[in-house]
């Protein structure tokens, strides 16, 4: 009956050649092998968010006067709601944690060379929008905190040459942070952003299958054993997977997201006012930069750097590969490590001081 | 250049400051006589552009002393004490001449001043009673807003005890001299000064300012129930009331509370060794055992709520959410303020039902701070599960894969090098 149901759905979807698909896709096996669970670690991070992210979505309410009060009916009265709301917390800074882990891997492995200058792009366009995706959620409790560091945020967000006071006013529906700018944020958190990374997500995995794991380029490939991807690498990830499960149902159940306090608009912002982790490098350079720099505006200054920055980094297979398609390594690795080390310190001291 | 000159010109001339022959000369005297000129800068007066000839008379314009100060010219020199507050009162007392500086002031001061105990003994002569430059200062007399005026409210206990504190000055009055002392001990002079709340009672507020004097003992209650309203409206009704009031020594809050020296009330006030009931009832008459009664009762709300609140604290410690009940607390402990208060009426049955108000949101908020304790355990007791579920299937996929890989299989090795 079964191999009867197997073969009616074989004849309808190809089955077959995604099983030959399978049995013949391996893996390299070498000294950095490890660092291609981190994709894996990302994408099933980015499945707990839509699961968990829906579950929340049976209660939370998009409103100025239900928002707050309807997560702390998730976290108190619903059944598990705050393991559910406590998961979507952490494994949303957890994935966001294991993108930037990832990406450094790629850059650190050079998997950027030639063929592989779309799955990195998209890799960074994706990257953009889990921090999107942080940047939006991070509103929706409308608790003090979180309203505080949106207006930050956007203020921020409006310092941007030409396009800045527009895109501000777009976000927040209005000239401030309020009513509008959550309706907004939310539908940008539950639709818009999933769709694109969604679509981004499937042309991500299928570059990565059509093109194959990259190997580092001091090792040939030819010269390296290869693992089959099913069952061998795909149950180890399995295995690496329910370790980041573990993880996070130690952090919801030790530590459970913090509710906070409902935001008032009326009071004055909270002391030591900042952003999540993963803005803090950025949040902390801003800081730093004196009010003028020369004939510039010194937050000005420091956008402009940022988005240079960007551009620079997402263009590493133009200028970290060199015209027979290798990279150009002491160049790109130096960069990488320069990047980390940026983010690293400022990141600690965006928390500290 | 000549055409902006021109325009420019009323504006030099009016904006020219007027000339002050006073100043001038004082300022280049020596010792008290030029004080004045040095004081001047710093005064309210000068401020809003009165200067030495608005109050001593005289012709500020001269650089001839015997005209700037001549009798002709209206100088009046320096006041002696008995005319001081009607000096001041020249200016004070008239509502069209204030009007001009600040339209909401006052210019009963000299009146109130006529009916003080200051007023009244300096009109019989005793020079040694405070006037206004006694309290105010002279030559720098601030606004009583400026945080340097000696009257500004966080001064005023000082700027009185200058006087009243000292045992030499008030010797021949026979009051006491300890008052400064004993408010400084108070409720009223720690929220005043520890917590910044200048609306708390300093000695203007109970004495009046230019009227001061002394409360009589059928006003006591009403002077303390300007600010504690609804204890005055009780304690009138009380069966203490009418004994208070009949008994010497001040009466009213007074006889509990005493007058300058109020401290935090407790229950120790209604039972033990320093209870002020018993300084009347004996623990064994009704009286006595209703004030036990009412202690008792009191302390067991407060030990109940603050229960309750080390219960939620400890689960907001472990990451609990318990906001919810924490502001129900609150509600608990405003029925133990309302317990407090309705001790004012003397009727224990008045305690009752803030009494058990409070208890029952004290009973309902520990129980949720036990259950959101419980409720941790359970987390992570589930925790514990789920890792031990997670390790099993971990080791599970492991030993599938030891079995897989047994004989290398699973793996395509590499060419071999040449």
């Amino acid at each position: 009956m079964t191999a009867k149901i197997i073969r009616w759905l074989d004849g309808r979807l190809a089955l077959s050649s995604i099983r030959e698909l399978a049995a013949h896709k391996t893996v390299p096996v070498h000294s950095a092998t490890r660092w291609y669970y981190f994709g894996g670690i990302t994408l099933f991070l980015f499945g707990i968010q839509v699961v968990t992210g829906t579950l929340l979505l049976f209660y939370y309410r998009p409103t100025v006067a239900e928002g707050f009060d309807s997560v702390r009916f998730i976290v108190t009265r619903v059944e598990f709601g705050w393991l559910i709301r406590s998961i979507h917390s952490w494994s949303a800074n957890l994935m966001i944690f294991a993108a930037f882990v990832h990406m450094f891997s790629v850059v650190f492995t050079h998997a950027y060379r030639p063929p592989r200058e779309l799955t990195w792009a998209s890799g960074i366009v994706l990257l953009g929008l889990l921090l999107g995706f942080g940047f939006s959620g991070y509103l929706l409790p409308w608790n003090q905190v979180s309203y505080f560091a949106t207006k930050v945020g956007t203020d921020v967000a409006a310092i941007t040459p030409l396009a800045g006071p527009a895109i501000a006013r777009i976000l927040r529906g209005g000239d401030d942070v309020g009513a509008p700018t959550l309706t907004r944020f939310f539908a940008l958190h539950v639709m818009v952003l999933p769709m694109l990374t969604a679509g981004l997500v499937a042309l991500h995995v299928a570059l990565v299958q059509k093109n194959g794991m990259s190997t580092p380029p001091w090792i040939s490939p030819s010269r390296v054993r290869q693992m089959k991807f099913f069952p061998n690498f795909f149950l180890r990830e399995v295995m690496v997977w329910y370790g980041a499960l573990a993880v996070l149902g130690g952090l919801a159940a030790i530590f459970p997201w913090e509710l906070g306090v409902k935001a008032d608009p009326f009071a004055s912002a909270p002391a030591g006012i900042r952003p999540e982790w993963y803005f803090l490098a950025q949040f902390y350079t801003l800081k730093l930069i004196p009010s003028h720099v020369w004939v510039f505006e010194g937050e000005l200054l420091g956008i402009a750097g940022f988005g240079a920055l960007a551009v620079c980094w997402a263009l590493i297979p133009v200028w970290g590969v060199n015209r027979a398609g290798e990279a150009r390594m002491r160049l790109v690795t130096g960069a990488g490590i320069f990047l980390a080390t940026y983010l690293a310190i400022f990141t600690v001291l965006g928390y500290v001081k | 250049m000549k055409a902006l000159l021109f325009l420019l010109a009323p504006a030099l001339l009016f904006g020219q400051p007027a000339k002050d022959t006073c100043l001038e000369c004082h300022a280049a005297l020596d010792g008290a006589i030029q004080r004045p000129a040095l004081l001047i800068k710093d005064d309210v007066h000068t401020a809003n552009g009165l200067s030495c000839a608005d109050c001593h008379g005289g012709d500020r314009t001269s650089d001839d002393p015997s005209v700037a100060m001549s009798k002709a010219k209206g100088f009046l020199g320096k006041p002696s004490r008995m005319a001081i507050p009607q000096f001041c009162a020249k200016c004070h007392s008239n509502p069209d001449f204030m009007r001009r500086f600040r339209p909401q002031q006052r210019v009963d001061q000299f009146e109130l001043y006529k009916t003080s105990v200051h007023g009244k003994r300096l009109a019989a002569g005793d020079e040694n009673v405070a006037t206004c430059v006694d309290c105010h200062s002279v030559h720098d007399i601030r606004a009583v807003k400026d945080g340097m005026s000696p009257v500004y409210p966080l001064h005023i206990p000082d700027t009185c005890g200058r006087c009243h504190a000292d045992a030499k000055r008030m010797a021949k009055y026979g009051i006491p001299t300890d008052q400064l002392e004993q408010y400084l001990t108070s409720v009223h002079w720690s929220a005043l000064a520890k917590r910044g709340d200048l609306s708390a009672p300093q000695c203007a507020s109970c004495h009046g300012n230019h009227g001061a004097k002394p409360p009589q003992v059928e006003s006591v209650a009403a002077v303390c129930g300007s600010c504690h309203v609804l204890f005055e409206q009780l304690y009138d009704k009380s069966p203490h009331e009418p004994v208070f009031s009949a008994s010497g020594g001040g009466g009213g809050c007074i006889v509990c509370h005493s007058n300058h020296g109020i401290h935090q009330p407790s229950t120790a006030m209604l039972v033990g060794p320093n209870a002020v009931c018993s300084q009347c009832h004996e623990p064994s008459t009704t009286g006595g055992k209703a004030a036990e009664r009412m202690a008792g009762w009191i302390d067991t709300l407060g030990a109940s709520l603050k229960h309750s609140d080390e219960a939620l604290a400890r689960a907001e410690r472990y990451g609990m959410e318990v906001s919810e009940a924490q502001a129900r607390l609150m509600d608990g402990r405003e029925d133990l303020i309302k317990a407090r208060l309705a001790l004012h009426s003397f009727h224990p049955e008045e305690m009752h039902k803030p009494i058990e108000a409070g208890m029952a949101i004290a009973g309902e908020t520990l129980r949720a701070g036990q259950a959101a304790l419980k409720e941790k355990d359970f987390r992570r007791l589930g925790l514990a599960v789920s890792a031990l579920f997670i390790a099993i299937t971990l080791a599970a996929i492991w030993l599938v894969l030891r079995r897989l890989e047994a004989n290398g299989s699973g793996y395509l090795e590499a060419p071999p090098r040449n």
